[in-house]
């Protein structure tokens, strides 16, 4: 296994007096990809946003615990925490365009972090938009306002978008859901191309995405980890009673 | 079978009442101008609307109605309270919505609704009791002395009853509208984008000026526009600050008139001049023209910014 990238050590997380991730500690390998699976309520997604502290944008949000990202606790006080998230992305369930043109979009995160040379964000907006599979069907109108694309191609947008920080781990939150057949296949696509360059983090609660995409598995269960491994261990060979029974079908 | 017959008149009975009164609702605009129109039509039969609204000189005992002063002192508190008025409230909305923690949130937005339901006249008391004797004893003799060379800021007018007086005031009292319609309009942004925003490395600002004001721009908007409808057609605060000398302000501690307080100073009184009572009434129908002509122009720069923002 490489080296990982994201460690997590003793992770708890609660909503007021709600503790929904329970004392998790586990590592993220680099360039693969991680899905984080298990039924729906049990802490999977609470688990995502919490590596690159979007989690603290709810209210009432307490942490214990260490995400070690390249070794550095991203919960020290001393973090500039704009740094983490630039270098730890998120592609969100529902896709949420920024209220400006295509073009804006993705170069809205160069922008913030400085880069003014219209050259350049050119350079990335095409860039990234071929490397989300969107470029041949925007080409034509990259001012036109993004709220214009239909839903699948709003999320490649967002791939897009999130891609020109040039992040190393991109923190993917049921990215397909919300998408239709098709235009759900076209972003695990886009995925699975992506992993020779970036760590991806994958929480999803179709089993048979997970399948398709992963190489490490973790699964969760009511706020705590179970188990964790590589994806044909865990998927042929699980050793949790509970890991079985969830991979059966018996709750989902 | 009779128990039906009666369901369905009284469905029906009830769907024409309810259409009756909002095409009453919707027609009061109309009427109100039309009776207003009538009124104002002996002296609009003589004199032009257009030298009417050009003519500063105001002589009703000679027949001369110059609407110029006061349209001019309307402009000038209105806008000067929207100057003072909308940064701070735009600021003061963005940390309710965007920054102060829940709790704080939910004590602070009360207490600035309140500020709505104060009588104008209380306003007006305020005024002539606080603000009057400060811009009189400390702010007129301070500009005379440091700031006179500024035209616009020419202290000639000692007694403190004035543009600025009447602006401090209309400005308070546009906070309550300005404020709880921005922090909505602002808290009405979905959480998506803001969190959109920040993954990508905003700071908390980046991610406000840059996405949440820039999709809600539409709803402030509106909201600086309802405070401004609101200090426009303000009357009684304004009147019990502002001086009221029949002149064209040429600075901000100048005497002015505004049109609402011309009517109000003036109607039933010395009504035996011929014609006063028409001045009048087309003073309150260039009111009612200028506050629809406003409103008109800020719903079409809102439909634009609609278009394009979203």
């Amino acid at each position: 296994m490489s080296d990982p990238v994201i460690q997590i050590r003793g992770l708890s997380v609660a909503y007021g007096n709600q503790l929904a991730v329970r004392d998790v500690s586990v590592d993220i390998p680099a360039r693969q990809i991680t899905a984080i699976i298990g039924p729906s309520g049990c802490g999977k997604t609470t688990l995502l946003r919490s590596m690159s502290r979007l989690i603290e944008l709810v209210e009432g949000v307490r942490v214990w615990g260490q995400v070690l990202f390249h070794g550095q606790n991203i919960y020290d006080p001393r973090v500039d925490v704009t740094e983490i998230r630039k270098r730890i992305g998120l592609l969100a369930q529902r896709p949420f365009t920024l209220p400006m043109s295509i073009y804006e979009n993705v170069a809205y995160g160069p922008h913030l972090h400085g880069l003014r040379k219209r050259k350049a964000l050119d350079a990335i907006v095409e860039k990234e938009l071929r490397a989300a599979g969107l470029w041949d069907e925007v080409k034509d109108r990259l001012h036109a306002p993004a709220s214009a694309l239909s839903v699948g191609q709003q999320q490649r947008l967002c791939l897009a978008r999130g891609l020109a920080v040039e992040p190393e781990v991109l923190l993917c939150d049921e990215v397909t859901s919300a998408l239709d057949p098709i235009s759900g296949q076209r972003i695990e696509a886009r995925l699975l191309e992506l992993k020779t360059d970036y760590t991806i983090v994958l929480v999803t609660h179709v089993l048979r995405q997970a399948r398709r995409l992963a190489d490490y598995v973790i699964f969760m269960y009511m706020g705590e980890l179970i188990e964790h491994g590589p994806a044909n261990q865990v998927f042929h060979d699980p050793q949790e009673a509970k890991t079985r029974a969830y991979l059966k079908g018996e709750f989902y | 079978m009779r128990r039906m017959r009666f369901r369905r008149l009284q469905d029906q009975f009830a769907g024409h009442l309810m259409a009756a009164l909002t095409v009453f609702a919707a027609s009061l605009v109309l009427l109100i101008a039309v009776a207003l129109l009538m009124r104002a039509r002996p002296l609009l039969d003589i004199k032009p609307l257009g030298q009417l609204l050009t003519s500063s000189d105001w002589r009703p005992l000679h027949g001369e109605f110059g609407f110029l002063p006061f349209i001019a002192g309307t402009l000038w508190v209105t806008g000067l309270a929207m100057v003072l008025a909308v940064p701070p409230c735009l600021l003061c909305a963005i940390y309710l919505a965007e920054y102060a923690p829940r709790r704080l949130r939910e004590t602070v937005k009360p207490l600035v609704d309140l500020l709505a339901g104060i009588p104008s006249v209380v306003y007006g008391l305020w005024g002539t009791l606080t603000v009057v004797p400060i811009i009189r004893d400390v702010i007129t003799p301070w500009a005379g002395k440091r700031l006179d060379f500024i035209p616009l800021l020419h202290a000639g007018n000692p007694t403190g009853y004035g543009v600025l007086a009447g602006g401090i005031v209309l400005a308070v009292m546009t906070f309550p509208v300005i404020i709880s319609v921005t922090e909505e309009v602002i808290r009405a942004v979905p959480d998506g984008l803001r969190e959109a925003a920040l993954a990508l490395g905003a700071t908390r600002w980046q991610m406000v000026k840059g996405v949440v004001l820039r999709r809600s721009l539409p709803g402030v908007i509106a909201a600086i526009v309802l405070g401004f409808s609101r200090a426009f057609g303000e009357t009684m605060a304004v009147m019990m600050v502002v001086g009221n000398v029949a002149q064209i302000p040429r600075s901000l501690f100048d005497a002015a008139y505004p049109l609402p307080a011309l009517i109000a100073n003036n109607y039933g009184e010395m009504m035996s001049i011929p014609l006063y009572d028409a001045a009048l009434l087309a003073a309150a129908l260039v009111l009612l023209l200028v506050v629809l002509v406003f409103t008109l122009a800020a719903r079409a720069i809102l439909l634009r910014a609609v278009r394009r923002a979203v």
